[in-house]
């Protein structure tokens, strides 16, 4: 296979007939145009649905500015989230240091809003100047009574997933139980890594409910400040995605000997498969006999929903470029579920044991690659025919530049894909796509006649 | 200054500094920093322009940061070298890189010596994300580029028409007008193809348009400058610099918006250069004062809050004020000096600068305004307080076609005063019924 820049190529394998070693987790090529953010990035997706409390990004106004609402989280309650503070550091807080800044932003937004919880993001100057944040965050934390939590999301110190272990060790100072005779007692559980994009955490809930199982506590989707300080309560933690919340669940398990499962709730196979390993946790006849009931119900009624599509599917051939390699194993599986065929797998910050499961999962000859830049996107994609390409906002222009469907799999979408009614708009979401008369006349669009 | 910023009203400097360079032709650029800054600032233009934005980082990493990011960057053009194959590879640095103090000149002066590279420019624009807004970081970087790009060179009689950061739709319209009135220009930066590609087969990475390079370079031999840029400092000033260096005169004049300032745009240019003003355009212009007849009931004594960049807040309440719109609050992020200076003969205007959306909304409330007109961060004052938004300038992440969204000339002004009045005109009849009904029908049934 050809690629320009040469040390690309052992972050690019081929599916073949014997697994191959390749190269992920790593710093990105300098110049590459590579599709990934920070670390800041990381930390902010993570703790962003915390709905109640202040969350406040100490560094000049870029980062703040780019990362003001713009993600689909939706909150039962506080809206506060959606506000986006900044310390708006200027020239001369970078050369006498922005300690008092810090400050002075805690101080206002206690006033103006009384929050029992603040984040304080580091960005990448904050790293620099020497700003100490722990000593700031401190001395706010006990001059008000609340908890104030610096976190350290210089988006220098690493990559998006450095970003979401600097927000899972913040959560971990959240989370922390004063009293420790309540660990693991209740019979609920807590549900890591969701964040309610366009409903998604409350789907997912209702479905326990059903079942006879709930929810104390999720992180981070739709939770407050009351709720996440009852975390360590639950007697099991079930993590959807891993990417950002292993993690964290190692470390509760760690420290609380609090057990978890990892799920996923993206295509009814997973979804089922995820229902009945939680069901099995608890070895309690009624619960699994519910779950076997509405896994039935619900999966025939998702699948005649999705048979309405799948014929006029059958055959296409997808790209898949994700996040994290959770997501990207389940997808795989879930484009099988519609009779479509994955040609390409590409994750921005996937983990080694993920790049294992997906070249057993893969068929031959599909291209697996780890934090991919435009230009092997546009290679790969035309090289092995896609029909449909899933991603993020920047990858979508690409798509529809290329002549290909796409499919919006990020934080700022408005429909939900978890679980059985997700499954139903996936595959309600590839057709309206591939199906497309628009695609008609883009075929014979020469570059010639277009100018 | 405030103690904390709630919901800004203004992007980073090198963002203002990707649109200066995308204006020009066979460019690609790089963002010395961490990965974050480029990956956050093409997601923010492809959801507005509804495009690719290919803009490389040198992703520093902490060895970088520590060590310096040298041998980061030089890797870095090395790879866009390969990958683009660019004319000119811009080099626009953050806050990271001016903090840890990169000193980006010499790092592009010493890279193109080594790599002996003479069919390459690299020009290095210094754009620290505390500096200043994306306004003057586009400016700037515009007037580094013509710093970089013009020598003395032989007199000719094109107009140099530089402009700021309006929708690619603006660029094409500005130059129909200039081919109408058969007018030889260079207008910089041009990314009205670049950031608005049609689609083609086969897809190009290097997108085709952008101001020529040796049309860059012409500049300084022009009959005379055009500036859309009243609210722009000197020292960021693309058109002073080439007045000061080559002496080509200058006329900073505001965005073509309104029936005043496009008379003004026109009018320099006949004094210029001696063009006739065709029919088609005296017709446009009769369209447009034809059509704010129709309106101006409607729209008389309407209040309404400007936010966004200093050059396009100033130009559109000048043209509310012609209609009988009242520019209650007009807000820029910008610190902008020139901005409450230009509107400063208009007491009753409220100019707020280097201001976020929540005082854009406090003093918007105060002031009762009927509607607002700024990009789509301003949904804000829509959803806490109730005030209808028309979107215009950039970014605008919540509907489709920012990109085609037509504001300057007699033809775009109408446009967006029908945008204007048609808001006011949904207020009125959306409210009529109800509000009839309970000012009169409930005391008649009482």
């Amino acid at each position: 296979m050809f690629n320009e820049l040469e040390e690309r190529q052992d972050f690019i394998v081929i599916k073949g007939r014997h697994k191959k070693a390749m190269k992920c987790d790593s710093h990105s090529v300098s110049g590459s145009v590579s599709q990934r953010a920070c670390v800041y990035s990381g930390a902010r997706v993570v703790l962003n649905p915390i709905a109640d409390a202040v969350h406040l990004v100490h560094g000049p106004i870029g980062c703040a500015a780019y990362t003001w609402d713009i993600r689909g989280s939706l909150s039962s309650g506080s809206e506060l989230y959606r506000r986006s503070f900044c310390t708006d550091l200027k020239e001369r807080d970078i050369v006498f240091g922005g300690n008092e800044r810090l400050a002075a932003a805690i101080d206002k937004l206690v006033q103006l809003y009384a929050p029992k919880l603040i984040f304080v993001y580091a960005t990448c100057v904050v790293g620099v100047i020497g700003d100490d944040l722990e000593a700031v965050c401190k001395a706010a934390s006990s001059k008000y009574g609340i908890d104030v939590i610096p976190v350290q999301s210089s988006g220098f110190m690493g990559n998006k997933a450095a970003g979401y272990r600097a927000a899972c060790d913040a959560l971990l100072k959240l989370i922390e139980p004063v009293n420790t005779d309540n660990i693991g007692k209740s019979r609920s559980i807590n549900y890591l890594g969701d964040f309610n994009l366009a409903a998604e955490t409350w789907i997912i809930s209702n479905y326990f409910r059903s079942i006879g199982i709930e929810i104390n506590a999720v992180l981070t989707g739709d939770s407050e400040y009351a709720k996440l300080k009852k975390t360590t309560d639950a007697c099991l933690n079930i993590v959807q995605c891993a990417g950002s919340m292993n993690y964290l669940a190692h470390k509760l398990n760690d420290l609380y000997g609090m057990p978890y499962i990892d799920v996923s709730f993206l295509g009814i196979q997973d979804t089922s498969e995820s229902l009945r390993k939680v069901a099995a946790f608890f070895n309690d006849d009624d619960i699994i006999l519910k779950t076997e009931e509405m896994i039935k119900s619900q999966t025939a009624k998702a699948n005649q929903a999705i048979e309405r599509y799948k014929h006029h599917l059958c055959g296409k051939k997808a790209a898949i470029y994700v996040g994290g390699g959770f997501k990207a194993i389940s997808l795989l599986k879930q484009f099988r579920e519609i009779g479509i065929d994955v040609v390409m797998i590409g994750t921005q910050n996937g983990q080694p044991h993920e790049y294992d499961t997906l070249q057993e999962l893969a068929d031959e000859g599909v291209i697996i690659v780890d934090d991919a830049n435009t230009s092997e996107l546009e290679q790969f994609i035309l090289e092995k025919g896609a029909d449909i390409l899933v991603g993020g906002v920047k990858e979508r222009f690409l798509a529809y530049k290329l002549g290909v469907a796409f499919i919006d799999h990020n934080h700022n979408r408005k429909h939900p894909l978890s679980g059985y009614e997700g499954a139903v708009n996936f595959a309600k979401e590839v057709y309206s796509t591939v199906c497309s008369p628009v695609w008609k006349y883009a075929l014979d669009q020469g570059g010639d006649s277009a100018r | 200054m405030r103690d904390v910023n709630q919901n800004p009203c203004n992007m980073c400097m090198p963002m203002g500094g990707i649109f200066a360079f995308k204006g020009v032709e066979g460019s690609m650029v790089i963002i010395h920093g961490s990965q974050g800054c480029s990956t956050y600032m093409r997601r923010h233009m492809a959801e507005h322009f509804n495009e690719p934005i290919d803009v490389a980082s040198s992703s520093l990493n902490e060895k970088g940061t520590v060590y310096g990011g040298e041998a980061n960057l030089k890797k870095g053009l090395d790879n866009v070298i390969t990958l683009y194959q660019p004319r000119l590879i811009g080099v626009l640095t953050t806050c990271l890189a001016e903090t840890i103090g990169e000193d980006i000149d010499r790092i592009a002066s010493q890279y193109m010596e080594e790599k002996s590279l003479t069919d390459l420019n690299i020009i290095a624009a210094s754009t620290p994300g505390y500096g200043g807004s994306h306004a003057e970081g586009y400016f700037r970087t515009a007037r580094k580029i013509i710093e970089s790009l013009t020598y003395k060179t032989e007199k000719h009689s094109k107009i140099n028409i530089i402009v700021p950061i309006i929708s690619p739709a603006d660029i094409r319209e500005i130059k129909r007008i200039l081919n109408a009135l058969d007018i030889e220009y260079v207008i910089f930066p041009d990314y009205s193809d670049t950031l608005d590609q049609p689609f083609a087969r086969p897809y190009n990475k290097n997108p085709d348009g952008g101001t020529k390079l040796h049309d860059i370079a012409s500049m300084a031999g022009a009959a005379a400058t055009i500036q859309m840029g009243i609210t722009v400092d000197d020292a960021i000033s693309p058109g002073r610099y080439l007045e000061q260096q080559f002496g080509i005169p200058l006329y900073n004049l505001p965005i073509p918006i309104g029936v005043e300032a496009t008379d003004r745009f026109i009018d320099t240019l006949v004094r210029i250069t001696g063009c006739v003003v065709p029919d088609s355009l005296k017709q446009e212009r009769g369209r447009l004062i034809d059509a704010m007849i129709d309106a101006h009931k409607h729209n008389f004594e309407a209040r309404c809050t400007i936010f966004g960049d200093p050059e396009n807040v100033y130009a559109v309440a000048k043209m509310c004020m012609e209609n009988g719109i009242v520019p209650a609050v007009a807000a820029t992020g910008s610190p902008s000096p020139k901005l409450g200076e230009a509107l400063g003969d208009h007491p009753h205007i409220c100019v707020l600068t280097e201001s976020d959306f929540m005082q854009i909304l406090e003093k918007s409330t105060e002031e009762n305004v009927d509607f607002a007109i700024g990009g789509s961060d301003g949904k804000f004052l829509s959803d806490e307080g109730n005030i209808p938004l028309i979107r215009y300038g950039f970014p605008i992440h919540d509907r489709i076609g920012g990109q085609r969204l037509l504001s300057v000339g007699y033809t775009g002004t109408t446009l967006l005063l029908d945008r204007m009045t048609n808001t006011l005109l949904s207020i009125k009849y959306d409210n009529y019924r109800d509000k009839m009904r309970q000012r009169y029908l409930a005391d008649m049934q009482r």
